[in-house]
């Protein structure tokens, strides 16, 4: 609705029209994968196969898949504990994903990390962070380190509703603007910081991002539902961080079908069935993309269902990964604390550095 | 060899390595045009420049985060802290980030980032300001924390830490920064985890560090020429990683042990010290292992009284006493 500083480039427009076909289908192909992904691994979850929580990201996919895939080799992302979407959307494989939900060596982490810390910085994918508001900052250290070598790229740092009150945050958000960082800061806002809405936790005047207001920082805020929206308006942010190393604020308002985390045994008080279901069968943003496509005869009905059914098959055969590979050993609980010590250098060889007796 | 302060030493450090590598940045609150808060960095912006010495605001967990986020791209930025006091406001980003993020992403990434500045009591600014978290954070896996007492290792252990690629906290002392000692001109480098026998003896053991090193020296002094002891001074130099070996060394010689610390005696440096004595050289102690600390109660702002409540010569050598 606002955005306080226009645009320098010129691709919102065009940014749609240069997809093919076959990108199109890659990304309808990605939002399929990670939602399949997440249901099955709700499914192993339910049956005790994971432990800990698992945030699930079903209903968001357009966010994640829409504004990764603007992005080129000199940008990054970090993003929440809600990361199994952007981790996907990057290019991590299911198999690494789901080994690490499973607890394996196989995992992204080694099975040290988690559903709330997957990492893959060959994919500048910098986590999968677990503490509300905590990877804020060190979005803006990635801009910071972009800015310092010269390299014309951005990162593109998630948070939720819940986040942006944290003090965390809005310092994020001075330094990003006090020293020009191209950083995007993206609130995925799905209504609700766990079971308290969005008007019971954040007092704003017209919407969330029009915080940035006071930084003197540009924003937007849309609907993110559509992924071709979502590229839009999220190219104009990029672009304006690649070519100004300016910040953005956005909001991108979505929805999370599931509770704030499997173990949200309120999932359905502090919300209607009713405004679960609308969500599902008027705002899906899978639904919505492949209506679309289908509308542009990029494929057919019979294609959308083939890649469901391979999306579901990758995820079933991911969990098959996951429950054949082998736990770490009890002797890696101890490695991956220090760079020094798992590399073994000369600083290293100094003093004692684990106190086990 | 020429006579330097403890805060030239520091700053003598920080210019040759920020000469020596590209990717150190100092980064914190009037580290540059003010010439710092305690004049550590004094003159570094007039030689290098905006890119190098940058000013924050007052946003510890913001510039802190930041600082960790860029070091994960290859910045080795060194974060000043006013006080490590601040660091309670930058508590997540410390414990958190720096110091979980390469284990929960399996070894994938590491964090080269030094945060540094004074964590002392003693110069009457009441218990928000006089805080000495070496304890809290040595006790996080992941996070290494140096010490140093003198202008030589305080130059040498803060080249070495700009160059390790884990987060190191380093730990000065605002009472410091003023005392001289002899600093080689030629580089040189001290290795984390490497204690240092500051005075050799044969009767007892003070193992100690930062500025409680110089008030064993202290007590040593005095012990010799009024009680005829012999005290050895073990400054550890480093708490994690810990030179245990030198500790145990020393203690097997005098076959007793006083551990001191300027931080709260409950669950403090010493009382890591002392159980690792009494695990590896119990057979070798003659007596039990005393301790002395600040009393424990939060700094007192009262000047004379504050005096009274960090460790001194005194309190040491009646602790020897009574061991002896």
């Amino acid at each position: 609705m606002h955005t306080v500083l226009q645009s320098p480039g010129e691709s919102r427009s065009t940014i749609n029209e240069q997809l093919t076909k076959a990108d199109k289908i890659r990304l309808l192909r990605d939002m399929y994968r990670i939602r399949r992904f997440e249901q099955t691994s709700l499914k192993y979850y339910n049956l005790g196969r994971m432990g800990g929580f698992l945030h699930l990201y079903s209903g968001q996919e357009a966010v994640a898949v829409g504004t990764i895939s603007l992005l080129g080799e000199n940008d990054h992302v970090i993003t929440a504990y809600r990361d199994h979407g952007h981790a996907l959307a990057v290019g991590m494989s299911m198999n690494e994903c789901m080994a690490e939900l499973f607890g394996k060596a196989t995992g992204c982490s080694k099975g040290k990390g988690g559903s709330m810390h997957f990492f893959a910085p060959d994919k500048r994918y910098w986590g999968g962070h677990g503490i509300v508001g905590g990877q804020t900052p060190l979005g803006a250290g990635i801009a910071y380190a972009l800015k310092y070598k010269n390299i014309p790229g951005c990162c593109l740092c998630y948070l939720g509703d819940g986040a942006i009150n944290q003090g965390a945050f809005h310092e994020s958000l001075n330094l990003a603007a006090l020293f020009q960082l191209p950083v995007i800061y993206i609130i995925e806002n799905n209504g609700y910081s766990m079971g308290t809405s969005q008007k019971r936790s954040s007092a704003y005047k017209s919407s969330l991002a029009e915080r940035a207001e006071a930084y003197n920082m540009a924003w937007d805020v849309f609907i993110g539902e559509d992924l071709y929206e979502v590229r839009n308006r999220t190219n104009i942010a990029i672009d304006r961080a690649r070519k100004t190393q300016q910040p953005t604020l956005l909001e991108i308002q979505t929805y999370r079908y599931y509770g704030h985390s499997v173990a949200d045994a309120n999932a359905k008080k502090y919300r209607t069935s009713e405004e679960i279901d609308d969500y599902k069968n008027n705002h899906d943003p899978l639904q919505i993309f492949s209506k679309a496509l289908l509308q542009e005869e990029v494929l057919t009905q019979a294609d959308i269902q083939e890649i469901d059914k391979a999306a579901k098959e990758e995820a079933n055969a991911a969990v098959a990964f996951a429950e054949e590979s082998p736990l770490p050993e009890e002797s890696d609980i101890l490695n991956d604390v220090y760079w020094e010590v798992d590399n073994q250098t000369e600083a290293a060889k100094h003093g004692y550095y684990f106190f086990n007796n | 060899m020429a006579l330097l302060t403890y805060r030239e030493a520091l700053r003598t450090a920080l210019d040759e390595e920020i000469l020596r590598d590209e990717n150190v940045v100092v980064i914190g609150e009037e580290v540059a045009q003010y010439n710092g808060a305690y004049k550590v960095t004094e003159g570094l912006w007039a030689a290098h420049g905006d890119k190098r010495l940058v000013d924050t605001p007052i946003s510890e967990a913001g510039f802190v985060g930041m600082g960790i986020g860029a070091s994960m791209l290859g910045l080795r930025p060194v974060i000043e802290l006013m006080f490590w006091s601040f660091a309670y406001v930058a508590f997540d980003q410390i414990v958190n980030n720096a110091g979980c993020v390469r284990y929960m992403s399996g070894g994938l990434l590491n964090v080269p980032i030094v945060i540094r500045g004074p964590a002392n009591g003693g110069t009457n600014v009441g218990a928000t300001h006089s805080h000495t978290p070496e304890n809290l954070l040595a006790n996080m896996p992941g996070l290494k924390v140096v010490a140093p007492a003198t202008a030589y290792d305080a130059k040498g252990l803060l080249k070495t830490s700009i160059r390790d690629n884990d987060p190191v906290m380093f730990m000065e002392n605002t009472l410091l920064y003023g005392e001289k000692w002899e600093v080689p001109d030629t580089e040189y480098l001290i290795p984390l985890g490497q204690a240092d026998v500051k005075r050799v003896g044969r009767d007892i053991s003070l193992i100690a560090h930062g500025r409680a090193v110089l008030t064993c020296l202290k007590a040593a002094e005095l012990l010799a020429a009024e009680h005829d002891i012999d005290a050895e001074v073990v400054d550890l130099r480093s708490i994690r990683p810990l030179d245990e070996e030198t500790v145990i060394t020393s203690v097997r010689k005098t076959h007793r042990a006083v551990v001191v610390e300027e931080g709260k005696p409950f669950c403090g440096i010493g009382a890591q010290l002392v159980s690792t004595i009494q695990e590896k050289a119990f057979d070798d102690l003659d007596a039990p292992i005393g301790r002395v600390a600040s009393l424990d109660a939060p700094a007192i702002y009262s000047p004379p009284l504050e005096k009274r409540q960090l460790p001194d010569p005194q309190r040491v050598i009646e602790k020897v006493l009574h061991l002896s």
